[in-house]
């Protein structure tokens, strides 16, 4: 199979899935309590039988489920995601507003958690069985055993409140206006906590992974081979062991992803961090399900989008599954 | 039986979680004799630290109830949404995996892909949405967070099955004309039953922090104390009083930590021949 075709096969795999959580999206709205056009007349201040009636008439509560749901996926195909009562803006306007910061957010603590479990995967591997490796497993099970919005307070009360180094929530610092290089700084100051907090887990859950799977590379037989003809070791290390212990925690990293979507929810709400994750948390205690549901898909697109580039960069990585290996 | 406990008992990790778990359960089991009145019950000015009066060892929260009595109460959501989520998710997941690997075919690609589905749509935010629609409450909860997690365990019922069916003792099973489903469920599951017990034990973790964490975002039942509920509660007091969302969350760290110790154990000594696998 060529790329092509591979990336082809994977993007119409992907649309089916999308299309299926469109399905479940339209069934979970449905299944929500509350009325939805009972909702809108409170929220207008009247709630009157004819007002409902004519709202419901408004917005095709009152024909049947199938018409509802051949609209709602036509909207949805249409980038329609439903509107927020609450907020009075189409959903996806609001959602377009916040994905930058989270994206900001999921793909810096990606990248950090990623770079520091290889490295410090590697160390550990390298240093199998004496208390360095101890001490740096013994990190990775006490990140892999705490919850992500734990450490994430106890991080502003260390950082924030006892040393005053960094700020404890937002994006940027509100009213300064600083602009080219100092807001970038501000910005970045701004990210440190929480793309640290959210990356910790992870951080954690990549190193063990490296580990092992440095170890198990290490135990196979073109290493051996490799160490009888005479090869220095740094070289089998690196070319030998590295490169085929990396493939499988690219790969899983991708498929981690999503977990990183959900964490951004806790992170995102300690630190009022202004992303779809900090919008869920609202929308939960607004009860806006239109909004709730509508950040559930489209963080479940960013999820499937992610998956096909990790796919992709695997296949470049490795010339084996391009060569109809085992996919 | 006997290997397996001496192998266990070897990692001292692992004996650490056990000796954890143990007083954690203790403390659950007992919570209604240890503090019989309720943990929402207010019992003196509120934010009062740890050790400052008299029969508060954890002192009281921003409504001054009682912290220790509220850890304690707490531990028992923990362990029965814990233990419950993941029996549900077994149930799901090993007949699910199991048939798939059995049959091979079209009921392996029908079962897996409907697996794939569900291991696409990113977990928290689903656990979180469906809570959210079938209201808080220890079932949804429960449900949710089953929901979530039987994928992993499916491919690897599956897998193991796989690897099992063609083994010779199936086919002496066959010869000896048993039907497919008691060849399955009593001779191949019985076989695959040390990768699911590790992977359950994990899976218990896992199902606490995610309790912990839907409590925490407001989602936890409201008529039941829970360590995500007061940390969440303390969560806007932090600055005032930091012991409040610290404690709870030590509790939280220790039980998972023990189960986690505890899984590592039961792999080590349960599949003596393989390497850890990091998961």
């Amino acid at each position: 199979m060529t790329l092509l075709a591979a990336i082809l096969t994977r993007a119409a795999k992907a649309a089916i899935t999308l299309l299926l959580i469109v399905v479940l999206n339209f069934f979970l709205i449905h299944a929500a309590p509350g009325d939805p056009a009972a909702v809108m007349a409170g929220e207008n201040g009247a709630a009157d039988q004819i007002y409902i009636d004519q709202l419901r008439e408004r917005f095709g509560l009152d024909q049947p489920l199938y018409v509802q749901f051949y609209k709602y996926v036509g909207g949805v195909l249409q980038l329609d995601l439903g509107y927020s009562y609450r907020q009075q803006m189409p959903v996806l306007d609001l959602i377009l507003d916040r994905l930058p910061a989270t994206l900001l957010l999921t793909l810096t603590a990606f990248g950090m958690s990623l770079l520091l479990g290889i490295v410090f995967g590697l160390a550990a591997a390298a240093r199998v069985g004496r208390w360095s490796d101890s001490a740096i497993t013994g990190m990775a099970l006490l990140f892999y055993a705490t919850p992500l919005y734990w450490v994430a307070l106890m991080a502003v009360l260390l950082f924030s409140v006892q040393l005053n180094w960094l700020p404890a929530f937002g994006y940027e610092t509100v009213g300064a206006g600083y602009t080219g290089f100092a807001m970038v700084l501000d910005r970045l100051e701004h990210l440190v906590l929480p793309a640290l907090t959210l990356g910790l887990f992870f951080m954690a859950v990549y190193l063990r992974m490296t580990r092992s799977s440095v170890l198990e590379v290490s135990q196979m037989d073109f290493v051996k081979t490799a160490r009888a003809k005479g090869l220095a070791e740094g070289i089998i290390r690196r070319r030998h062991i590295l490169r085929n212990a990396l493939l499988p925690v690219v790969t899983l990293a991708g498929l981690q992803a999503g977990q990183l979507v959900g964490g951004a929810v806790l992170t995102e709400t300690v630190f009022a961090w202004p992303g779809i994750g900090r919008l869920m948390f609202d929308s939960l205690t607004a009860r806006d399900y239109n909004t709730l549901l509508g950040v559930f898909l489209v963080s479940a697109a960013m999820v499937i989008l992610f998956n096909i580039v990790t796919d992709i960069v695997y296949r470049l990585i490795d010339p084996r599954i391009a060569a109809g290996g085992a996919a | 039986m006997m290997d397996f406990m001496k192998r266990f008992a070897r990692n001292r990790g692992a004996l650490l979680g056990l000796l954890i778990l143990i007083v954690v359960v203790l403390l659950a089991v007992f919570a209604p004799l240890l503090f019989p009145q309720s943990p929402w019950k207010m019992v003196q000015r509120p934010f009062l630290p740890p050790f400052a009066a008299d029969g508060l060892p954890l002192g009281t929260d921003t409504l001054g109830r009682n912290v220790a009595a509220g850890l304690v109460h707490g531990a028992r959501v923990s362990l029965i949404v814990g233990l419950v989520s993941t029996a549900v998710a077994l149930l799901i997941g090993v007949p699910l995996g199991a048939l798939a690997g059995f049959y091979g075919g079209w009921v392996d690609e029908g079962a897996m892909r409907f697996t794939e589905f569900f291991q696409t749509i990113p977990s928290f935010a689903l656990a979180i949405v469906l809570v959210a629609i079938l209201e808080p409450h220890l079932t949804s909860i429960t449900l949710a967070i089953a929901i979530v997690s039987w994928p992993p365990v499916a491919r690897l019922v599956r897998a193991e099955v796989m690897s099992l069916r063609g083994r010779e003792f199936v086919d002496a099973a066959r010869l000896a004309g048993l039907s497919n489903l008691r060849i399955l469920f009593g001779h191949i599951l019985p076989n695959a039953m040390s990768p699911i017990i590790v992977m359950a034990s994990l899976m218990v973790a896992t199902a606490i922090l995610l309790e912990s964490s839907l409590s925490f975002l407001g989602l936890g039942d409201p008529n039941i104390m829970s360590w995500g509920y007061m940390i969440g509660a303390a969560r806007t007091v932090i600055r005032t009083a930091w012991w409040l969302s610290f404690i709870p969350g030590v509790a939280i760290l220790l039980t998972v930590l023990a189960l986690n110790l505890i899984g590592e154990g039961l792999n080590d000594a349960l599949n003596p021949r393989l390497a850890r696998k990091g998961r």
